[in-house]
């Protein structure tokens, strides 16, 4: 089937009429484009050749589809588009992207992104044909389409090295993307945001220069947008921003990011609920008056919520180590974390057999982290019954560090039944778990801690058996 | 002989009887013997306990006095290690007062300002609250906004409709279908219908281009520049008939871009243009408007107002008149002039002699 279809078109592609040339050209694109054994074929037929031949001298209808062809076998694997990049397309496709007609110039673009998208070294080859230049110039134009195209491109080329990212820097894009932002076509803020958090993502340099082409607040406009997309690569790209250092996420809580992403992750559902709360988790992460930003930015009762309601375990997984980092600094943050009722969740998450290995890991870790700082009895509590051995010695190591001190909670955990709970537990003389729970002991008097330990009733019958009242 | 022989007959009787006689006294002795010896074991006995008892009641004295001392000892030396312990317990606690002073300064001072801390958190929750409402604001406006263009939309599209509709206009004689004499009122769909315009059959809409200036080469080159007619000759239109010339060609031309010459380039006003803008650079420069006039006869009405400086009310200052070139001859010593060292310039021999007298007050 296929090697009949190319063989035929081959000949229509050198065609006197220059219709038939195009009409060939376009079909051959069309083929290419719906599957990869397509597109292989067209390579091997040797098309390709003379497609970059004919490219430099027809006209632009050519030239669109002929751009096409090289988009449609450039996308499918890495190896058919060596295959586009040897046969010496990259530089034809760059005198595309300097021809007058917009339409030429966006399939030059769209092909040159595709080329560009598998990997490092055929990125590295785009660069040196000279395209990001042009990809720059390309960006100021007018046309929508044409902007889209370019900012897809140009994010391609930088997301998979420092060292391409400064190239595209260096060509100047950063200004002309910071003022894409503002505009209001929602699939050309996508490849912008897109673009941006491909640069800064490699270096804290790069994400300096992307901050002082002052992004922000525009960029917090972007997650109010509707579209869901525009929503994701906005939170990505602060996320980006953020996780580099203390001082980026400073800037990015001065200028009230946290509470704009918040309000952003409690607007959407799902996979693009996942750059914001892993921005939380970055955020929190540096130091603890950041996560203390992020407490009061009301963020700890919208990430018990997504961990709660999300389906997905790796969202989870992203929920539980946000709530970790936000916990793990000081008692007061423990204690924010605790009060939203969100570690008997994290428990059930570690202990459920349907986790994955990944959720479970990051709750177990969260969870350590938040109890060895947590000094609010009330949520501890539940952990008494329900925790497993090497949970259970953290719990009863917290009781014992806060109830020597403080005479109501000694109170209350006796009225609630805890210290009947903690004389229950069976623990090997010598280990920690046996010293918190002498150290709980000795805060009670010794009849109270005869008066609960198991099997108390049963010596009090038995000496009630054994009495002889006096006869007088 | 007889009595040793009567002896050597009774010698065993005899020695039988000496025999038992001793013996019976044997049995006795050894008695006796043993009871003796026990009387007197007993009786020493009692002297060694008593001996015993007199050397265990010193021996219990002089351990009893040994042990006193001993604990003695241990006695002073716990009170010893324990008044150490309580003034090192009490050099402990107040140690930690002064350090937990020290610590507490420390930190207030230089390395956490819970103050400060608790006013960025304000701040920053401040900012968060601006910012939510700003950004409520922001989705608020883009809501209206998209509302606004779907209402405006739906307009045009239903004002296209009525005007594609409008045949269906009620007359006098036979009422239209949204007119039916069964209603009270007209259906909306008749008043759209009055007020609309009968739609053409020629689509003329051009769409507006935006106005290219015919300085930039480049956009003017760009295919979509070249001004369009509003109506394009369909391509196969037959040749008309007549000397007319080819219709491309008549296009070009009218179409042509202007090339002015440069005489009409020029404004015709440049002369005046240039004087505007050399008045105007003038105005900027110039601290002062007024013309300079030269000679003392332009002024002559004008009155002298002299300097706040070296005026007062009873009449011009002294100050700079009298004082610096005004030369009192009374009070010179002597009416030779200075000699002078250097020779002088001659510009200052002539001083005094040249200017003229006019305006000095004599």
């Amino acid at each position: 089937l296929h090697s009949g279809v190319m063989s035929l078109l081959r000949p229509l592609l050198l065609d006197v009429v220059p219709t038939i040339q195009q009409t060939a050209a376009l079909a051959l694109g069309r083929l290419a484009n719906y599957n990869d054994d397509l597109a292989e074929a067209v390579v091997k037929g040797d098309i390709l050749p003379q497609l970059v031949y004919s490219l430099a001298e027809q006209n632009r209808f050519y030239k669109k589809a002929a751009a096409f062809v090289l988009r449609a076998v450039g996308k499918h694997s890495p190896q058919l588009a060596q295959a586009i990049v040897d046969c010496g397309a990259l530089d034809t496709l760059v005198i595309c992207l300097e021809d007058f007609d917009p339409g030429v110039k966006e399939a030059a673009a769209w092909a040159l992104g595709y080329i560009a998208r598998h990997n490092a070294e055929l990125s590295q080859a785009v660069v040196d044909a000279g395209a990001v230049p042009l990809l720059v110039l390309c960006i100021q134009e007018p046309e929508i389409a044409l902007k889209r195209i370019a900012a897809s491109a140009l994010s391609d080329i930088s997301k998979h090295s420092p060292e391409l990212a400064q190239t595209v820097v260096d060509a100047g894009a950063i200004a002309h993307l910071a003022q894409m932002i503002l505009n209001p076509d929602s699939k050309l803020k996508r490849q912008v945001l897109s673009a941006l958090s491909q640069i800064a993502k490699h270096s804290v340099d790069l994400a300096e220069m992307v901050v002082e082409a002052e992004i922000f607040p525009v960029v917090l406009t972007c997650l109010k947008d509707k579209d869901e997309y525009v929503k994701k690569n906005a939170s990505t790209l602060i996320r980006e921003i953020a996780k580099h250092t203390p001082e980026l996420s400073q800037l990015i809580v001065n200028a009230g990011g946290v509470a704009a992403v918040i309000d952003c992750i409690g607007s959407c559902k799902g996979n693009i609920r996942l750059p914001g709360i892993m921005m939380l988790g970055y955020v929190a992460a540096h130091s603890e008056n950041l996560a203390m930003a992020v407490i009061i930015s009301k963020g700890v009762p919208q990430l018990s919520v997504c961990l709660s309601e999300e389906p997905e375990d790796h969202i989870k997984a992203a929920a539980a180590w946000a709530l970790g980092q936000i916990g793990r600094h000081t008692p007061e943050h423990a204690r924010a974390v605790a009060v939203t009722n969100t570690l008997p969740v994290l428990l059930s998450l570690y202990m459920s057999t349907e986790s994955s290995e990944d959720l479970q890991v990051k709750s177990k870790k969260a969870i350590k982290n938040i109890l060895q700082k947590c000094t609010y009895l009330p949520a501890l509590e539940p952990f008494l019954y329900d925790a497993p051995p090497n949970i259970l010695k953290h719990v009863v190591g917290q009781f014992s560090k806060v109830l020597p001190h403080d005479s109501k909670a000694r109170r209350l955990f006796v009225t609630s039944g805890g210290l009947k709970k903690v004389q229950e537990i069976k623990a090997e003389p010598g280990s920690l778990l046996q010293e918190y729970i002498n150290s709980i002991n000795n805060c009670y008097p010794e009849e109270i801690v005869r008066y609960y330990s198991p099997g108390y009733s049963d010596t009090l019958l038995q000496r009630v058996d054994s009495y002889q009242p006096l006869t007088n | 002989m007889a009595t040793l022989a009567r002896l050597q007959a009774r010698s065993t009787f005899v020695a039988h009887q000496y025999y038992y006689r001793n013996s019976v006294v044997d049995v006795f002795r050894k008695k006796e013997y043993d009871a003796a010896v026990k009387i007197q074991s007993w009786f020493r006995g009692c002297q060694v306990r008593a001996y015993i008892r007199y050397l265990h009641r010193i021996a219990t004295v002089i351990q009893k006095w040994w042990r006193g001392y001993s604990g003695r000892e241990e006695y002073r030396l716990l009170v010893k290690f324990a008044s150490c312990a309580m003034k090192m317990n009490f050099y402990n606690a107040m140690a930690v007062r002064i350090q937990r002073r020290w610590r507490g300064y420390r930190i207030r001072k230089y390395c956490f300002n819970y103050f400060y801390l608790k006013e960025y958190l304000r701040a920053v929750s401040e900012t968060n609250d601006a910012i939510r409402e700003a950004l409520e604001e922001f989705a608020e406006m883009k809501e209206r906004e998209e509302k606004k263009a779907d209402l405006e939309r739906e307009e045009k599209e239903r004002d296209y409709q009525a005007r594609k509709m409008h045949y269906l206009l009620s007359t006098k004689q036979i009422p239209g279908i949204y007119n039916s004499p069964f209603r009270k009122d007209p259906d909306p769909w008749e008043l759209r219908l009055q007020k609309a315009k009968p739609l053409t059959s020629q689509r003329s809409k051009v769409k507006d281009k935006h106005w290219v200036s015919p300085n930039s080469w480049l956009e003017c080159t760009s295919a979509r520049s070249f001004p369009r007619s509003e109506v394009l000759p369909p391509i196969d239109r037959k040749q008309c008939q007549g000397p007319f010339r080819d219709i491309t060609e008549v296009l070009e031309q009218r179409y042509k871009p202007l090339e002015p010459t440069l005489r009409v380039a020029e404004p015709i006003n440049e002369l005046n243009v240039a004087r505007e803008e050399f008045r105007r650079q003038e105005w900027m420069r110039n601290v002062n408007d007024n013309m300079f006039l030269p000679f003392s006869t332009y002024h002559k009405n004008k009155k002298y107002t002299p300097l706040m400086h070296s005026s007062s009310k009873y009449g011009p200052n002294s100050y700079g008149s009298r004082h610096f070139r005004d030369e009192n001859p009374k009070k010179w010593i002597c009416d030779k002039d200075f000699q002078t060292v250097l020779p002088s310039f001659d510009l200052f021999s002539k001083y005094g002699k040249l200017y003229s007298k006019a305006g000095q007050i004599i």
